[in-house]
């Protein structure tokens, strides 16, 4: 080689950078590192699978469908449109201790939330209590914007209006006595829904922010009329509202509606017959939805979930089996690495 | 392009000194213009073109979809925003590519010439120069249009050009200017002429010219004797005086230089395809999920109005479904986002960067680095498989230098650096005061044979100082400047200058010559000059004592059946050294006297005159009778010369063709010159089965040499089939047979082992198809005209590309051009154009990558390329290192970034069978304009620009790995199938476990995690994971950059997304961040972390077996070399066996073979010589006036001519360390095989043993000793190596044998002893 005795100012640099010579990590998929790769992460994932699947069995569930399809159901008289104000009563009995805290939802099935048409349907700023577009709302909540005389509708759009207005109310059995459950409905929504993302106006009485504005097509009461008791659960921050604002991700979806865990139910609901009386508003035959309650318990992990547990021990195994063909196959096409 | 052209011109008329008259024609003017855009056009123009691009049109389209608000299923800024960035960043890009173009147009255009304007002389720019000007031009100017020789001042209207810039031939050239004109001599005779030229239009012919001058009533014709090309440079002529007949664009050089093309690589090509598949793809999608949409709006959103009505305007499912339809294209475009195009430039001009910071392509001696001046073409280098080389200066050095010479019988020149000390140069400067420093010889011994004053010696250099056709210049005294008609000669000429026959100068009738010191005036009484066909040329001198004497030079083919039957024994010698010589590539002329008598010399000059007087068949007649006379010779010796190669070349070459790429030379000069090039160069080989030549002249004859060329071909594969299928059983033996090795290694007991197993896993077949191969093809220029012919181009295709080395001589800059278009067309392939002078312009632009060699006089082929280096030999890091890197990285990109998107993309797919086809999105917007550019760009990007697979050292160590980008193996239809196969796997794990999980999972606090918002931050972590992971897995090679930019991304995805979801941002923008606490609440979830782990377990996991199981069961050579380094790494010491000392062996090969193979004899006449010199020196017509008959006359002489031929000997910063000439005797062992401490070590130890005639022998050996080690031990699987190793091995050691016998036989006695022991030694060690 050449020798420079003084280095040329074009030469380029001897840098490890410009010379591609960085330091670098070269990975080789080695049987070394691979296969007891493959046993570790299918034993973890083994380990994990058995966690959960215990976990995941020791969960109760009980669901009851009330739609009233079924002829035999109380429910099936409600289920006449026409009919208003209609209440119906669904008696079932739970033969152990349903441990608490004991959760209880309400589902819909075929129900599309998550329509885009019907995501994009409402008005953020509306909600966060901004009085310009309590005037005048978002186009996005077309058609539900403004009503037939030109007022705006009051929280504006498609999701609102079709606000879950079907309510529970739940009885112990007791020697012939109906005992009310307490229903706890505070807390079930996010708490950054009710804290951030919702505000009422900062007007009061909460009332005369909605001068001039109508309530939404399908309500039958203003959104400052949710919950008369409570001014914390009243207006665009009411649990229900918020529950249901926040959108399922699936057209089979459950939404918490109250929890059990309070007086004599602390520990859970007891064994025995129960009465869950239901005032059934909310129409859903027509697109041949379902709808039910459902009753459940949770684990750290949650509510059930028997496929997390099962996908986790079978993963894990096929890890496994798969690092011993591997083993095999190495064994045999060796890989020439001794010299 | 932008100017309106007039019609076709038939006829051009030129009025000297009338502007006005020639203004009527609008001819072009001498500006030239290769740029494409001004300020004003530059924003329309460029955006056209930029749109003209499917996916800038494409993109621009989605955007007005987003527009309309009914689709708009995602916002605008998701596509505005990487598009403008896309846009500007081309544009800002081709406004500095156009503006470096105007750079250098107006660099030129400005140049000044002195024109004549109204009597005088006036400086103007060459843009400014008209046609029907009359410029002055002066010496080493460059000429700056297509001009007319007028006067020179030079006697006789004669001037010197070098037009190498032209057409690569840097022997000068004479013109001559019509007589009548040359008399008007000075500007005030000039300013007066009025001639008119009437001549052909603008073509691009440069060896043509035809017109008439008209001037006072009298008609002269003109032809390209007379004419002055631009591009041309004038020498050795201190003025002249032009008329400027065509000018600029219309110029010669400028009519051959062919269109400027928008290059693309190949990856771009296939890329546009594949973009053009995905786009119907996405149609396809579209339509399902249009299909889908139909139908749910029909059965379930019908009814379910009553909670979502539809739209006014949409009032029924069809329209539904059409509105779907354009919604879903908008969120499936990102399949091809517009990232893509961006990365792909980003990652191209990375690449761009390392090789112009690349410190082993710097030449150190001129100061130059690698410069890539495209962008785009980077990986097409690693898929080369043709080269086109231009000879002159890309090749050659064009130095020539006196490198032995062989005189009555003893061979001077060899160099004695066995010991590995450079041997010193001899001074002559004690010895001759006339001596050109230049000039380097190291055998001292000729020296001394000149000083002791040995007849034959000073015989010798008499006849060298006497037998040519130089003229000489002194322009002070000592200071003589030879004007050579070709580097040969003036070699010759010097190198009896240095040896004390200095040639001081000549009159028509006389040579005056500088003996010993001792002026001597021989009388020159005929010059038998050269030709092609004699190959010879003679003078005939009459020394001062009155005796006569014939010297002869030339082809030793010729002249040795010429000499006298005395000399047979000298002959035999002789004839042995030029063999030698030959075998070294150099060209060698063999030199001879003869004593005439009085009566003889009066006899034949007799004939002689009559000769030439005859009007009819005179030249046949003048040879018949120089044929007379150049009989019964005496031998006095030989010289070789050798055009010097540039550094590294046989190298370069020999390395590249082990990678399978094709090396065509396509050189201006003529067939023997470029024939022994090839030699010198090792792409010629003696061992080629046969060297075909076309010469023929007519279609006919042409179409007739291709076919017997192939039908020969055939019949010699054939044969070898024949005699190998005959000998398959034996075939072990065959190897052996008949080199004598196998009875000595019988003999020899301990000896025995090595040899004990050879296998012979290599299929005949492939051993034949390599045999097959070898055969070179030289083409004539005229020839090369027929066979590029329309109905010849496929017959030319098929027999070129059966050979092994092609060799085109006499091309035009069009013809180099139209070779390239040929092989573009039906090979298929990709090429690349390597060349340095302005005539391989168009050749670089219309080959796939043009390579210019820059730091050279002209800069217009570096202009015109895509890459430049000052150094052929750079090629081959050009090529096997960064283009392999380059197309490696490439696809690794590619086939990720499909992968990522479609991962990302299709989750929208399955999806919309959920959310009854309504085009929602499952990801946050931001989510999906971020994923692209901020989340998974960087590391891809780290990829794309610093991965390697092998170190650069390997990839030249193994040349094969270079194959897979000729075959295109790494990114191809298949590929990217199962690159999108991969992607939709992954998609549909990441959208179905989530679904599976969460769609009934809740959090501790009994909160249903099946909201949308939850899913989707759940979906955009787990890919987000899932494609790190994978691009880690992709990642062969860590750098810090690298981990950077993995854990980077991952980090930069989760701050966003918490800032996104914050609540500041929320409480500014409540409209837009809808996703406000959506991290903070799904992360904390423990399912959430369950779910994106096993969704990443999913997705990785066979990804991870299936790679494992094919590194075991198929591995790639770059992964088998990949993991001997790092067992070596490990291990700290070199690990000398496995399977890469096959693949060592391989790269070898070329390199014993060469060494080995016995020499062929290649006329020095194969210089570029023309006939017709030594009738001007008779005649005086080059000699000036005042110098006939002087000696010391040339002092008025212009310094230039000094400097000119300086630069000739010397180039320009050629300093002390470059100088020496590389030995080609010690340069031959090693330079592929790399330092493995085996294979090193034994070689150094058996190449001091053994002679220098057979140092090639042990090189062989230690391969064969490489190949042998590789046999016993390396654990192989033939199905997986490419048999082509074992072969090219075993015939190693077949050629090593008979190498080895071949040059023990010319040794002596004690090396024939001593050799063989080594050769066994050196396998011993092992």
């Amino acid at each position: 080689m050449v020798r420079i005795k003084k280095e040329s100012p074009d030469r380029p640099d001897n840098t490890a950078f410009t010379q591609q010579r960085l330091p670098a990590w070269q990975p080789i998929l080695s049987a070394g590192i691979v296969i007891p790769g493959f046993v570790l992460i299918g034993l973890a994932f083994i380990g994990v699978g058995v966690g959960l699947f215990i976990t995941s069995r020791d969960i109760q569930v009980l669901e009851i469908d009330y739609t009233g399809t079924d002829q035999t159901s109380d429910c099936n008289k409600c289920t006449n449109p026409n009919t208003k104000n209609c209440v119906c009563t669904l008696s079932f009995n739970i033969d152990t201790l349903f441990k608490g805290p004991v959760f209880f939802y309400y589902g819909l099935t075929n129900y599309f939330q998550n329509h885009r048409r019907y995501g994009v349907s409402r008005d953020y700023k509306q909600l966060y209590g901004d009085l310009a577009n309590f005037k005048d709302p978002s186009t996005d909540c077309a058609p539900y914007r403004l009503d037939s005389r030109n007022n705006p509708i009051v929280p504006c759009g498609s999701v609102a209006n079709s606000l879950f207005n079907d309510t529970f109310k739940l009885y112990q059995i007791v020697n012939g006595q109906r005992n009310v459950v307490p229903f706890d409905g505070k807390g079930i929504a996010w708490w950054t829904d009710y804290n951030v993302k919702f505000k009422n106006p900062d007007v009061t009485p909460l009332q005369n922010a909605f001068n001039g504005t109508v309530k939404p097509l399908f309500w039958t009461k203003a959104v400052y009329e949710l919950d008369f008791s409570d001014p914390s659960n009243n207006g665009f921050i009411n649990q229900d509202f918020l529950v249901w604002m926040r959108r399922a991700a699936l057209p089979n979806f459950r939404k918490l509606y109250r929890r059990i865990a309070e007086e004599n139910y602390t520990n859970g609901l007891p064994a025995g017959n129960y009465s869950l009386e239901i005032s059934y508003n909310y129409p859903v035959l027509s697109f041949n939805g379902r709808k039910k309650v459902v009753f459940s318990n949770v684990s750290w992990m949650g509510g059930k979930n028997d496929f997390l547990g099962i996908a986790y021990l079978v993963i894990g195994s096929l890890c496994v089996v798969m690092s011993v063909v591997m083993l095999i196959v190495y064994a045999k096409f060796k890989f020439p690495e001794d010299d | 392009m932008f100017r309106k052209r007039p019609p076709p011109e038939e006829e051009r008329k030129v009025k000297a000194n009338d502007r006005e008259y020639n203004e009527k024609f609008q001819y072009a003017s001498n500006c030239i213009m290769t740029s494409k855009y001004n300020i004003l056009t530059f924003l329309p123009v460029n955006l056209f073109e930029q749109f003209q691009e499917v996916a800038n049109t494409y993109f621009l389209f989605l955007l007005i979809l987003q527009l309309i608000p009914q689709i708009s299923s995602l916002s605008w800024f998701t596509t505005i925003v990487p598009l403008a960035l896309v846009l500007s960043i081309t544009a800002v890009k081709d406004a500095t590519d156009d503006y470096f173009r105007h750079k250098s147009d107006n660099q030129v255009n400005n140049r000044q010439s002195q024109v004549l304007i109204r009597g005088s002389l006036q400086n103007e720019k060459w843009m400014n120069v008209r046609v029907g000007d009359i410029i002055k031009l002066e010496n080493n100017q460059f000429v700056a249009a297509d001009v007319l020789l007028l006067s020179s001042s030079e006697p006789h209207g004669l001037c010197y050009i070098e037009t190498a810039e032209l057409d690569g031939e840097t022997n000068m050239k004479v013109r001559q200017s019509v007589p009548v004109t040359a008399e008007l001599g000075d500007p005030n005779n000039l300013a007066t002429f009025n001639g008119e030229v009437v001549c052909e239009p603008p073509n691009n012919k440069l060896d043509r010219f035809c017109g008439s001058l008209y001037w006072r009533d009298r008609k002269y014709l003109l032809t390209n004797q007379n004419m002055l090309l631009r591009g041309c440079v004038l020498r050795n002529t201190e003025a002249c005086y032009g008329l400027v007949i065509f000018a600029g664009p219309d110029t010669k050089l400028m009519q051959n230089s062919g269109r400027t093309k928008f290059k693309r690589t190949s990856i771009d090509r296939l890329m546009n395809t594949l973009v053009l598949w995905i786009f119907g793809f996405l149609v396809c999608m579209g339509v399902i999920l249009a299909v889908g949409n139909a139908v749910w709006e029909k059965e379930v959103g019908s009814l379910f109005q009553s909670y979502l009505p539809w739209d006014p305007p949409v009032d029924n499912f069809l329209f539904s479904a059409f509105l779907s339809f354009w919604s879903y294209v908008i969120i499936l475009n990102t399949v091809v986002p517009i990232s893509l195009y961006v990365s792909v430039e980003v990652i191209r001009l990375g690449h761009s960067y390392f090789i112009n910071w690349d410190r082993q392509m710097f030449c150190s001696q001129c100061n130059t680095a690698a410069e890539a001046r495209t962008t785009t073409l980077n990986e097409e280098l690693g898929q080369v498989e043709y080269i086109f080389s231009d000879k002159t200066g890309t090749l050659t050095q064009n130095i020539m230098s006196f490198n032995k010479c062989s005189i009555n019988g003893q061979t001077y020149g060899e160099r004695t650096d066995q010991m590995g000390t450079q041997p010193k140069r001899l001074d002559f400067s004690p010895f001759n005061p006339l001596a050109d420093p230049q000039f380097c010889f190291y055998d001292d011994k000729l020296l001394e044979s000149v000083k002791v004053g040995d007849v034959h010696t000073h015989e010798f250099f008499r006849l060298l100082s006497l037998c040519h056709t130089v003229m000489s210049e002194e322009k002070s005294e000592g200071h003589l400047v030879y004007k050579a008609q070709s580097p040969d000669e003036g070699a010759l000429v010097t190198a009896a200058r240095n040896f004390g026959f200095v040639f001081r100068s000549r009159t028509p009738g006389t040579i005056t010559t500088s003996e010993m010191g001792r002026t001597v005036t021989y009388s020159l009484l005929a010059i038998l000059d050269f030709n092609n066909i004699r190959k010879r040329m003679s003078v005939i001198v009459r020394n001062p004592e009155g005796r006569i004497r014939l010297y002869c030079k030339g082809a030793d083919t010729v002249l040795l059946e010429r000499l006298h039957p005395s000399n047979l024994e000298l002959m035999t010698v002789t004839s042995d050294h030029l063999n030698e010589y030959g075998a070294d590539g150099l060209r060698t002329l063999a030199l001879a006297f003869r004593d005439l008598s009085e009566e003889e010399w009066e006899v034949w000059s007799e004939s002689h005159r009559f000769a030439g007087k005859a009007t009819d068949c005179r030249e046949d007649r003048l040879a018949a009778s120089y044929d007379l006379i150049e009989q019964d010779m005496m031998l006095l010796g030989a010289t070789a010369i050798e055009d010097k190669l540039q550094e590294g070349v046989p190298e370069t070459i020999a390395l590249l063709s082990l990678t399978n790429i094709k090396i065509w030379v396509l050189t201006g000069d003529k067939q023997e010159t470029a024939v022994n090039i090839g030699y010198s160069c090792k792409m010629l080989t003696d061992d080629m089965a046969e060297v075909f030549i076309i010469s023929g002249h007519t279609v006919q004859s042409v179409r007739q040499e291709l076919r017997s060329a192939r039908d020969r071909m055939m019949e010699l594969s054939r044969s070898r089939d024949g005699g190998k299928r005959g000998g398959m059983e034996g075939w072990a033996e065959a190897c052996f047979m008949g080199n004598g090795f196998q009875q000595d290694q019988e003999g020899d007991v301990g000896g025995g082992k090595v040899f004990h197993s050879p296998p012979l896993p290599s299929p005949p077949s492939s051993f034949m198809d390599s045999i097959s191969g070898e055969f070179g093809l030289v083409v004539n220029g005229h020839s090369l005209a027929h066979a590029l012919e329309a109905d010849m181009e496929a017959e030319f295709v098929s027999t070129a590309c059966a050979c092994k080395a092609i060799i085109c001589c006499r091309v035009t800059p069009l013809q180099k051009a139209q070779v390239v278009e040929l092989i573009k067309k039906h090979k298929k392939a990709v090429t690349l154009a390597i060349g340095d002078g302005a005539n391989d312009v168009s050749m670089i632009k219309s080959a796939h990558i043009g390579v210019g060699i820059s730091g050279q006089e002209g800069i217009q082929a570096v202009l015109a390329s895509d890459y430049s280096f000052a150094q052929f030999r750079f090629l081959q890091r050009l090529l096997l290192v960064h283009g392999r890197w380059s197309y490696l990285r490439m696809c690794r990109f590619l086939c990720y970034f499909f992968y990522k998107n479609f991962a990302f993309t299709m989750v929208h797919f399955w999806f919309g069978f959920f959310c009854g086809f309504s085009a929602q999105t499952v990801y946050d917007q931001y989510f999906i304009t971020l994923y692209n550019i901020v989340y998974t760009s960087l590391p891809v990007l780290a990829m794309g620009i610093f991965d390697q697979d092998v170190p650069d050292h390997r990839s030249l160590e193994y040349p094969k790995l270079y194959e897979p980008g000729q075959l295109n193996l790494l990114f191809n239809k298949k590929e990217f199938f199962i690159c999108i196969a991969q992607g939709i796997y992954t998609s549909v794990v990441l959208f179905f476990v989530p679904y599976a999980v969460l769609s009934n999972a809740t959090q501790s606090n009994g909160v249903p995690l099946a909201d949308y918002q939850t899913f989707a931050i759940s979906t955009a972590t787990a890919l987000v994971i899932v494609v790190s992971v994978q691009i880690a897995l992709d990642t062969g090679f860590w750098t810090v950059i690298n981990h950077m930019f993995v854990w980077g991304s991952l980090g930069f995805y989760f701050t966003i997304m918490f800032a996104l979801h914050s609540q500041t941002l929320f409480r500014i923008f409540p409209n837009q961040f809808h996703f406000v606490g959506c991290a903070q609440n799904t992360l904390l979830q423990p399912v959430v972390w369950l779910t994106i782990a096993l969704a990443t377990a999913i997705c990785i996991v066979p990804v991870l077996a299936f790679r494992f199981l094919k590194l075991d069961l198929k591995p790639q050579l770059s992964d088998m070399v990949r993991y001997t380094q790092l067992v070596r790494q490990k291990r700290r010491r070199p690990a000398g066996c496995g399977i890469g000392s096959a693949w060592r062996g391989t790269g070898s090969v070329t390199e014993s073979r060469l060494g080995a193979r016995g020499g062929s004899r290649r006329s020095g006449y194969a210089f570029a010589h023309q006939e017709g010199f030594g009738e001007l020196i008779t005649s005086g017509k080059n000699m000036r006036h005042s110098s006939l008959g002087l000696v010391s006359f040339a002092s008025r002489h212009s310094s230039s001519w000094m400097e000119t031929l300086r630069r000739k000997k010397n180039p320009p910063n050629a300093s002390g360390d470059c100088s020496p000439a590389p030995s080609h005797a010690s340069d031959r062992v090693p330079p592929l095989s790399n330092s493995s401490s085996v294979l090193g070590g034994s070689q150094e130890e058996t190449v001091t043993e053994a002679d220098q005639n057979i140092q090639s022998v042990p090189a062989s050996l230690s391969q064969l000793e490489a190949s042998a080690e590789n046999l016993t031990c390396a654990p192989v699987r033939p199905q997986t190596d490419s048999p082509g190793g074992w072969i090219l091995t075993l015939e190693t050691v077949q050629e090593a044998l008979f190498g080895w016998k071949g040059a023990a036989a010319r040794g002596n006695t004690s090396d024939n002893q001593g050799s063989p022991r080594a050769a066994r030694e050196s396998i011993q060690t092992e």
